[in-house]
């Protein structure tokens, strides 16, 4: 019972985490068409400002999270400006720059400190809040309720701005967004600002509870793929749903039989769905 | 003498097999390192010949490491049955795989490629059989006896030579099949799917033949590595040895056969030439990577333009641009 209580625990959180993530990889494959194998070694940078700023020069956890968010938006303008927008009309060259951009920031985190330090960053909510059987940890409780406020406030900027009127139909047609008098490269460039601000807040809400490392962003970006297949690429509301059954089935798969087996099995999940339902839950592929 | 290119192929691979008799036995053992690379290049080169990039082909070259390590370890069959054993099940995973994964395409086939060769690869870690994460070792080197005459391929040197022997034979196949009518429906598919539909290529026939023909010769290339080394672990075939087959390719260049084997000397040399700087090194690939997609997006290959049209060889497009 108490197994359950936690993997229950540990299940929404990585959900809530899976899907800040997965929703800005989402977000830049519906506007840009290009599928960032770099998205998580951005959750990767964000982690380190996050250390950088909250342990390394001890200011306030609070000071770091925007750190990262800040930091990551702006690697993320300048992948757009300075590469992905040379290579408008080659999505595969794009796709390929991304691999290059993840091997650069993964060796510029060891560079910064070191390939096995032990980077720890301090909670600013210690403790657990205990309700009768449940043991809720406050951090843990913090990312959930953080991430669905991020979420809100993406959709809403999404839903309700001229800002996001402009990233939804510059996602539906390019051609014609553009014929409208929207600059493809402004809409371009804050999506990319936004998608990238998301991983790295992310990395920074996950940093005191995970293992700090120049590779940590590698298990994030399989998850994130395997879950905007699920979801539909381009998804956002798909990301999300999709987020949430993945995570939860891979948390219990992995505490009550094994890590190594849900990985694989995570794996077959995203081959079936690209096999028999490109489409994913709520995506429209393209062709397939 | 039938073309130029046929002899300075012929000049090339004799001065090739002379190496060890210039260095030691590290470079001796390098050389055989860089005949297996590009072994792995030139096979993965006929899946971007129709137009596809794969993360399964590190993979595959695993399941005929596995294979003959297996066969070795158990049953002790001899070199040449393991390798006709290991390129055969290597193919046949492929076509296996090939059913599903090919009725996908780009980022789609990419993916599914990956998931199909991680679960894979994960199996062999979990599996007690295929010795787990620390994969199997201490497999003998192949040995030739007839009546009085034996030689020991424990010697680098000599099995630096039956590696080139083996490799030149395999560039020689794929590459007389570039030639042949299948190479030209090949590349035929890369550049226009639908009009060589329309003229009756069944193209996912021979895009699923491409796969399959690419993995036989990447299992090849891993019965090789698993006597070279004399170990097999699941770590040597994860996504960064992938990647990096990828990368080597896109800065060596596709366009041409013989621009795929002369950019994976180079590259193989320039990568040894890092290891000062161990963990530099995939940020410097990276640098590159990124700097060839933007300004030089034919890759090393243009560099040795002059060399390959001297080779008698017409460049041919199978860029990834």
């Amino acid at each position: 019972m108490q197994i359950l209580l936690d993997t229950l625990v540990n299940a929404a959180m990585a959900s809530a985490a899976t899907a800040l993530v997965s929703i800005g990889l989402a977000l830049i494959f519906g506007v840009m068409r290009i599928e960032n194998f770099a998205h998580g070694e951005l959750y990767m940078v964000g982690a380190y400002v996050t250390w950088y700023v909250s342990t390394s020069l001890g200011m306030n956890y609070f000071l770091g999270l925007v750190g990262a968010v800040l930091v990551t938006a702006l690697i993320g303008a300048a992948m757009e400006i300075a590469l992905f927008r040379r290579l408008r009309s080659n999505p595969v060259g794009c796709l390929i720059i991304t691999i290059g951009v993840l091997l650069v920031l993964q060796t510029g985190a060891i560079l910064f400190a070191g390939i096995n330090s032990t980077l720890l960053v301090d909670s600013p909510f210690p403790g657990t809040l205990k309700i009768g059987a449940l043991n809720l940890p406050w951090h843990r409780l913090f990312v959930i309720l953080a991430a669905i406020g991020l979420m809100q406030v993406l959709i809403w900027l999404l839903r309700r701005t001229m800002f996001g009127r402009a990233v939804r139909a510059v996602a539906q047609d390019r051609e014609a967004a553009s014929l409208q008098g929207i600059s493809i490269s402004r809409v371009s460039v804050a999506a990319m600002m936004l998608s990238a601000g998301l991983a790295g807040a992310a990395g920074a809400l996950m940093a005191p509870i995970v293992r700090i490392s120049p590779f940590m962003g590698q298990p994030i970006i399989i998850t994130a793929f395997i879950v905007i297949i699920m979801g539909g690429i381009g998804s956002i509301e798909g990301a999300i749903i999709a987020s949430v059954l993945y995570s939860t089935f891979f948390t219990f798969v992995s505490t009550y039989v094994d890590s190594t087996i849900a990985t694989i099995a995570g794996l077959c999940i995203m081959l079936a769905v690209l096999i028999f339902m490109p489409n994913g839950l709520m995506g429209k592929a393209e062709k397939v | 003498m039938r073309s130029p290119g046929i002899v300075m192929a012929v000049a090339l691979l004799v001065a090739a097999a002379l190496l060890p008799a210039v260095t030691g036995d590290y470079y001796t053992a390098f050389g055989t390192e860089i005949a297996i690379t590009v072994l792995m290049l030139s096979s993965y080169r006929i899946i971007v010949l129709t137009g596809e990039w794969s993360f399964a082909h590190v993979v595959l070259q695993g399941v005929g490491a596995y294979t003959a390590a297996i066969l070795v370890k158990d049953l002790d069959w001899p070199f040449p049955v393991t390798l006709a054993a290991g390129a055969a099940m290597a193919a046949l995973v492929a076509a296996l795989l090939s059913y599903p994964l090919l009725r996908m395409k780009g980022f789609y086939f990419l993916m599914g490629s990956f998931a199909a060769a991680e679960a894979i690869r994960l199996l062999w870690r979990k599996i007690p059989f295929f010795g787990g994460t620390r994969g199997l070792s201490n497999i003998p080197a192949p040995y030739l006896e007839i009546g009085d005459f034996s030689i020991d391929f424990g010697d680098p040197a000599h099995f630096y030579h039956l590696s080139l022997g083996v490799v030149a034979c395999c560039l020689f196949v794929m590459w007389r099949m570039e030639q042949a009518r299948v190479g030209g429906i090949w590349r035929a598919i890369q550049q226009q799917d639908v009009l060589a539909q329309t003229v009756g290529i069944e193209s996912r026939t021979y895009r699923r033949l491409a796969f399959v023909v690419a993995a036989a010769f990447a299992g090849i290339a891993g019965v090789l590595l698993v006597y070279a080394f004399g170990s097999v672990t699941p770590n040597r075939f994860n996504l960064n040895f992938a990647l990096y087959l990828m990368i080597w390719a896109i800065v060596g260049g596709t366009r041409t056969f013989y621009g795929v084997v002369l950019g994976g000397v180079v590259l193989m040399i320039f990568d040894e030439s890092l290891r000062f700087a161990e963990e530099l090194r995939p940020g410097i690939y990276g640098l590159i990577l990124i700097g060839v997609m933007l300004f030089w997006p034919q890759g090393l290959e243009k560099l040795l333009m002059p060399l390959t049209r001297l080779l008698g060889n017409r460049a041919r497009r199978s860029d990834p641009a």
